[in-house]
C-alpha cells in the first residue's frame, strides 16, 4: 500500500502498539488484557507494518523468522507449569515472588506462563499471515 | 527388571544416531544384549525350581490402574529364556548372514525392540502393559516382516500380518479391559482370585470371544493363519525367531497365562480344542503340498501352534505339561531348521526343496543340525521330540468320553505329517546325490552354522536328560498355567503301552510317507487351484471391497469444495441441535426474564442487520468480507456493554486480523464473475435461517433454566486467594485451566505448522519448475 501518511504512522505505531501489548500482558492478571489478547495486538503491530512496508521489510525488522518464537513460547509455558516440580510441588503451582517489582508488578510462574501464550500467539499468527502474503504475492 | 524389559527399547533407540558406526564388523556387538540378557534371566532358575516366583511392581499410571508389574514365574521364565537365548543366535547368525546389508543397523533396532516388546509382553502382570506390549511386537514384526521393502510382495505381506494380528489386538484390548473391569484389577496375580467370579458372569462368554480373538490371530490360528506362510517373506532370521519361536507364540502364552483365570470350562476347552485341532490337520495336512522350503515350515509351524492350542484347551496336568514341553521342543527344532533353511537359501540361492539334495558333502556340520532337528521334529527316540510327542498321547488318551479316540486320531494324523514336513526341511537337502550346479557351494561363516546346530543338539541333550530341563523350567511352567503342582515328571522311557505303540506308528507311517511321496510342482499346482476358498483370498476380497467402498465415500464426503463442507457441517448441526431440542421437552419462549434493551444497543443491532444486508447482496467479494467485519464488531460492542471487556478486546483483535487474512487472499482473486445461481442462494439461504432460528432458540431456552452459580461463584472466590489474580479470566486461562490452554497453544502452533509446510511446499514445488 503506497500511502505515505499510514507508512509514517506506521513507524510510529509499530513500538506503541507493540507496548500497549506489553501493557496488556503485564496486567493480564489484575485487569482486562492477558497473553492470549497482548500477542494478538503485537501480531496487529507487526501486520501493520508489514502493509505498510512489505512483508520482506518487517522479516528483516524481526530479524528472526516468527515461526521460531512457537517453540521458544510452547517451552516457556511447559516450563512455567513444570517449573513447580523442581521443588516437590505439583505441576501448575503457582510461584509468586514476596514482593512486587518496580513497573512489572508481581511476577509469578503465571506471568512466565502468560509470557509464553503470547509468544506462541505471535508466532502464529505472524506465520500464518506471511506465509499466506509471501504466497499470494 | 524394569532395565532388563526396557533395554531393547533402550538400544533400539540408540540405533538412531550411533546405528552407522555399529553396520560393519561391530554389528556382532549388539548380541551381547540378549546374551547378557540371557544370563540374566537364567540367575532366576534356581529360584523358580525351588517353587518360587519374583515380582516387580514400579508405579506408572496408578490411577488408572497401569502399573509396570512384572511376574515371573516358570510360564515366564520359560519363554523369557526362548526369547533371550534364540534370540542370541539369531542375533549372532544375522551378522554374516545380512552382512553388508543396506539396512543392518535399522535390522538390529527392529529386532531389539521386537525382542523387549516380546519380554515385556511375557514378564508383565498388568494386562493393560501387557497388551501394550502385544501391540508393539506387532509392530515391530511389520518393520521385519517388511524388512526388504523395496519388494511389493513383501510390503503386502507385512502389511496384511499387521492387519490381522492388529486387529486382533483391538479385540483382545476389549477383552482385557473387560477382565480388568469386572475383576476390579487389572493385575493378572489379583484376576486369580477372582475366577470364580469372572466364570459365572454374563459377560463371561464375550470376554472369552475377544480373548480367543486376540490369541488365534497372533498365534495364526484358522481362519487366520494365513498371515504366517506371507510373512515368510522376512530375510530367515527374523522367520526363525518370529515365526517359529517367539511371537507366534505370544498368543498361546496368552492362552496359558489366562488358562488359570479363564479355564477349565466347556466354554473355553471347546473352542480351543476344536479350533486347535481343526488348525493342525488343516495346516499340516497343507505342508504336504508345498516346495519352498520356508513354506513347509510355516504351515508345520502353524500346525504346532494349533497342537499347543488344542493341549491348552484340553487343559489336565498331563496337556499342560505337554504344552510346555512342546513350547520347548518346537522352538528347538523349529529355530534350527529354519536357520538351517536360512544357510541353504544363502548359499545355494534357492529354497525349492525339489532342486536340492546331496549337501551334507558341501554344508557336512549344517547337515548334522539339519537331521537332528528333523529327528526331533519326528520324534525319534532319544530326542526331545520323542518326550514331547509321548505327552501328547498321554494328554489325548487320558480324556473322557469318546474324545480319546477323536482326539487321538487326529495328533495322531497331525504328527505323521508334521514329521513329514521335518523331514522335507530337513533330511531332503542334505540325503541324495548333489547336483552339478550345487558343488561350487561351500560353508559359510560358523556363526551360521554353528547356531542351527546349538538348538539341534540342545534338543539331543534334553531328549537323552529330560530332567534338565524338566524341573528348572518345564514342570514350574506348567505349573503356572494350572495354578497347582503338576505331579508327573519326563522320562525317556515309559515302558510297552499304548503311547510307544502310536509314537511307533507316526514313525513307521511318516517315514513311508516321506519315501513314497516325492513333492513336486505339479501337487503345488494342484492345491492351488482351491485358492479361491482359502481364507486368504476371502479376507482379500472383503479387503478389497472395504477399500473399494471407502474410497467412495471418502470421494463424495471429502470432495474438496470447502463450501460443501461447511455447508454439511451446518445442516448436521442443525439436525442434532433441533432434534435435541425438539425431543428434550416443551419450548418455552418466554422473553420477560430479558434485560431493558438500551438505545446504544438498538442502534448497534441496526448497524448489525445493515451490514449483514450488505454481505449478502454485494457483489465484491471485498465489501463482503469488510461487511462480516463490521458485524464482528458489532458483537464486540455488544460484550462491552454486557461488561466482558477481556472477550470483547480478543475478539476485536481477532476480527482484525481475519479481515486482513482475507484481503491477502482474496487480493489475489478475481471480482465475482458471476453470483451463485438462485436455487444455490435459496438453498443456502434455508440453512444459513435454519441455523440461526435454532441457535437462537437455544439462547431463549437456555435463559428458562435454572442458573447454578456453583463454578462462577468458586471462581470468583478463589481467583485472588488461590492464584493472586483478579481477572477471574486470565486467572482461569493461566492457572485453573492452564492445562486447556497449553493445549490449546500446541493446537496454534500445529496450525501455524500446518499452514507454513502447505504453502511453503507448494512454493517450493513451482520455484523447481
Amino acid at each position: 500500500m503506497n500511502s505515505t501518511i499510514l507508512k509514517t504512522a506506521s513507524n510510529y505505531l509499530l513500538p506503541i502498539l507493540l507496548l500497549f501489548s506489553i501493557f496488556l500482558l503485564l496486567r493480564g492478571h489484575y485487569h482486562p488484557g492477558g497473553g492470549f489478547v497482548g500477542g494478538l495486538i503485537a501480531s496487529i503491530a507487526f501486520v501493520l507494518h508489514s502493509f505498510t512496508h512489505g512483508t520482506d521489510a518487517t522479516l528483516r525488522l524481526l530479524r528472526i523468522h516468527p515461526g521460531s518464537l512457537i517453540p521458544v513460547g510452547l517451552g516457556l509455558a511447559a516450563l512455567s507449569m513444570f517449573a513447580p516440580m523442581l521443588g516437590g510441588q505439583p505441576v501448575m503451582t503457582g510461584l509468586w515472588l514476596e514482593e512486587p517489582l518496580p513497573v512489572i508488578g508481581m511476577v509469578g510462574s503465571a506471568l512466565f506462563f502468560d509470557l509464553g501464550v503470547y509468544l506462541v500467539v505471535v508466532g502464529v499468527v505472524l506465520t500464518i499471515l506471511f506465509t499466506i502474503s509471501q504466497y499470494s504475492e | 527388571m524394569l532395565a532388563a524389559v526396557l533395554s531393547g527399547l533402550i538400544v533400539s533407540i540408540l540405533y538412531i544416531p550411533f546405528g552407522k558406526y555399529l553396520k560393519d564388523r561391530l554389528s556382532i556387538c549388539v548380541s551381547f544384549l540378549p546374551i547378557a540378557l540371557f544370563a540374566y534371566f537364567a540367575s532366576f532358575i534356581p529360584t523358580i525350581r525351588d517353587g518360587g516366583h519374583i515380582t516387580f511392581h514400579y508405579p506408572w499410571v496408578p490411577s488408572l490402574g497401569i502399573n509396570l508389574d512384572f511376574h515371573l514365574d516358570g510360564l515366564s521364565l520359560l519363554f523369557s529364556l526362548l526369547i533371550t537365548g534364540i534370540g542370541s543366535l539369531v542375533f549372532l547368525y544375522a551378522a554374516p548372514y545380512l552382512k553388508g546389508h543396506r539396512y543392518l543397523d535399522r535390522f538390529y533396532a527392529y529386532l531389539s525392540l521386537f525382542m523387549a516388546a516380546m519380554l515385556g509382553l511375557v514378564l508383565a502382570d498388568n494386562v493393560l502393559l501387557l497388551f501394550i506390549f502385544w501391540e508393539l511386537t506387532s509392530i515391530s514384526s511389520f518393520f521385519l516382516i517388511g524388512f526388504n521393502n523395496d519388494n511389493a510382495d513383501s510390503r503386502k505381506s507385512s502389511l496384511i500380518a499387521l492387519g490381522i494380528t492388529g486387529g486382533g489386538g483391538f479385540l483382545l484390548m476389549a477383552g482385557l479391559i473387560l477382565m480388568g473391569h469386572l475383576s476390579g484389577s487389572y493385575s493378572i496375580q489379583e484376576m486369580l482370585g477372582a475366577n470364580e467370579y469372572l466364570k459365572g458372569h454374563a459377560l463371561y462368554g464375550w470376554i472369552l470371544a475377544l480373548v480367543f480373538a486376540g490369541a488365534f490371530t497372533k498365534s495364526a490360528q484358522f481362519p487366520f493363519h494365513f498371515w504366517l506362510p506371507g510373512a515368510m517373506k522376512a530375510p530367515t532370521p527374523v522367520s526363525a525367531y518370529l515365526h517359529s519361536a517367539t511371537m507366534v507364540k505370544a498368543g498361546i502364552y496368552l492362552l496359558a497365562r489366562l488358562n488359570p483365570v479363564l479355564g477349565g470350562t466347556d466354554y473355553w476347552m471347546y473352542p480351543l480344542v476344536i479350533i486347535g485341532g481343526v488348525t493342525m490337520l488343516y495346516s499340516a495336512f497343507h505342508s504336504l503340498f508345498r516346495t519352498d522350503l520356508k513354506a513347509i515350515l510355516a504351515y508345520s509351524t502353524i500346525a504346532a501352534l494349533g497342537i499347543l492350542v488344542f493341549l491348552i484347551g484340553i487343559g489336565t496336568p498331563e496337556s499342560l505339561l505337554a504344552a510346555s514341553v512342546f513350547i520347548l521342543v518346537h522352538a528347538l527344532y523349529k529355530a534350527s531348521l529354519f536357520l538351517t533353511t536360512g544357510v541353504i537359501d544363502h548359499e545355494t540361492g534357492t529354497r525349492d526343496v525339489t532342486r536340492l539334495s546331496g549337501l551334507r558333502k558341501v554344508l557336512w556340520p549344517l547337515s548334522i543340525a539339519g537331521i537332528l532337528a528333523a529327528l526331533s521334529s519326528a520324534g525319534v527316540p532319544l530326542t526331545f521330540g520323542f518326550i514331547g510327542k509321548d505327552l501328547i498321547y498321554e494328554a489325548t488318551l487320558h480324556t473322557v468320553g469318546v474324545l480319546p479316540i477323536v482326539l487321538t486320531a487326529l495328533a495322531l494324523l497331525t504328527n505323521v505329517l508334521v514329521l513329514y514336513a521335518g523331514f522335507l526341511a530337513g533330511i531332503k537337502p542334505f540325503t541324495g546325490p548333489l547336483p552339478q550346479n550345487l558343488t561350487q557351494v561351500h560353508l559359510p561363516n560358523a556363526l551360521m552354522w554353528g547356531a542351527p546346530l546349538v538348538l539341534a543338539l540342545l534338543g539331543l541333550l534334553f531328549g537323552c536328560l529330560p530332567f534338565l530341563a524338566d524341573d528348572a523350567l518345564l514342570n514350574p511352567a506348567a505349573h503356572a498355567m494350572l495354578q497347582a503342582p503338576i505331579g508327573t515328571s519326563l522320562k525317556i522311557w515309559h515302558g510297552f503301552n499304548t503311547v510307544l505303540l502310536l509314537s511307533g506308528i507316526t514313525l513307521v507311517s511318516g517315514v513311508l510317507l516321506y519315501v513314497i511321496r516325492k513333492p513336486s510342482q505339479r501337487s503345488l499346482a494342484s492345491i492351488e487351484r482351491f485358492n479361491a476358498w482359502s481364507p486368504r483370498h476371502l479376507f482379500g476380497k472383503v479387503a478389497q471391497y472395504s477399500k473399494a467402498f471407502s474410497r467412495r465415500y471418502t470421494h463424495t464426503l471429502h470432495n474438496g469444495f470447502l463450501r460443501v463442507y461447511l455447508l454439511r457441517i451446518i445442516v448436521f448441526a442443525v439436525l442434532l441441535l433441533a432434534f435435541r431440542l425438539f425431543t428434550g421437552g416443551p419450548i418455552r419462549l418466554t422473553l420477560d426474564q430479558l434485560s431493558p434493551v438500551s438505545v446504544y444497543e438498538i442502534i448497534v443491532a441496526a448497524i448489525l442487520i445493515a451490514a449483514i444486508f450488505l454481505a449478502v447482496t454485494t457483489s465484491s467479494r471485498l465489501t463482503a468480507v469488510v461487511a462480516t467485519s463490521v458485524i464482528g464488531y458489532c458483537i464486540c460492542l455488544q460484550f462491552v456493554f454486557y461488561s466482558a471487556p477481556d472477550l470483547a478486546m480478543t475478539q476485536f483483535s481477532i476480527d482484525t486480523l481475519t479481515v486482513v487474512l482475507f484481503v491477502l487472499v482474496l487480493f489475489r482473486l478475481p471480482p465475482f464473475l458471476n453470483l451463485a445461481n438462485r436455487l444455490t442462494r435459496i438453498r443456502d439461504w434455508t440453512v444459513a435461517s435454519a441455523f440461526g432460528a435454532v441457535i437462537s432458540l437455544i439462547a431463549i431456552q437456555v435463559l428458562n433454566q435454572p442458573f447454578d452459580g456453583a463454578v462462577s461463584r468458586f471462581y470468583g472466590d478463589n481467583a485472588y486467594t488461590l492464584a493472586k489474580g483478579k481477572n477471574v479470566v486470565n486467572v482461569i486461562l493461566v492457572d485453573f485451566r492452564g492445562f486447556d490452554t497449553l493445549f490449546e497453544i500446541v493446537v496454534l502452533s500445529i496450525a501455524a505448522i500446518g499452514v507454513f509446510s502447505l504453502l511453503k511446499l507448494r512454493l517450493n514445488a513451482s520455484e523447481k519448475e
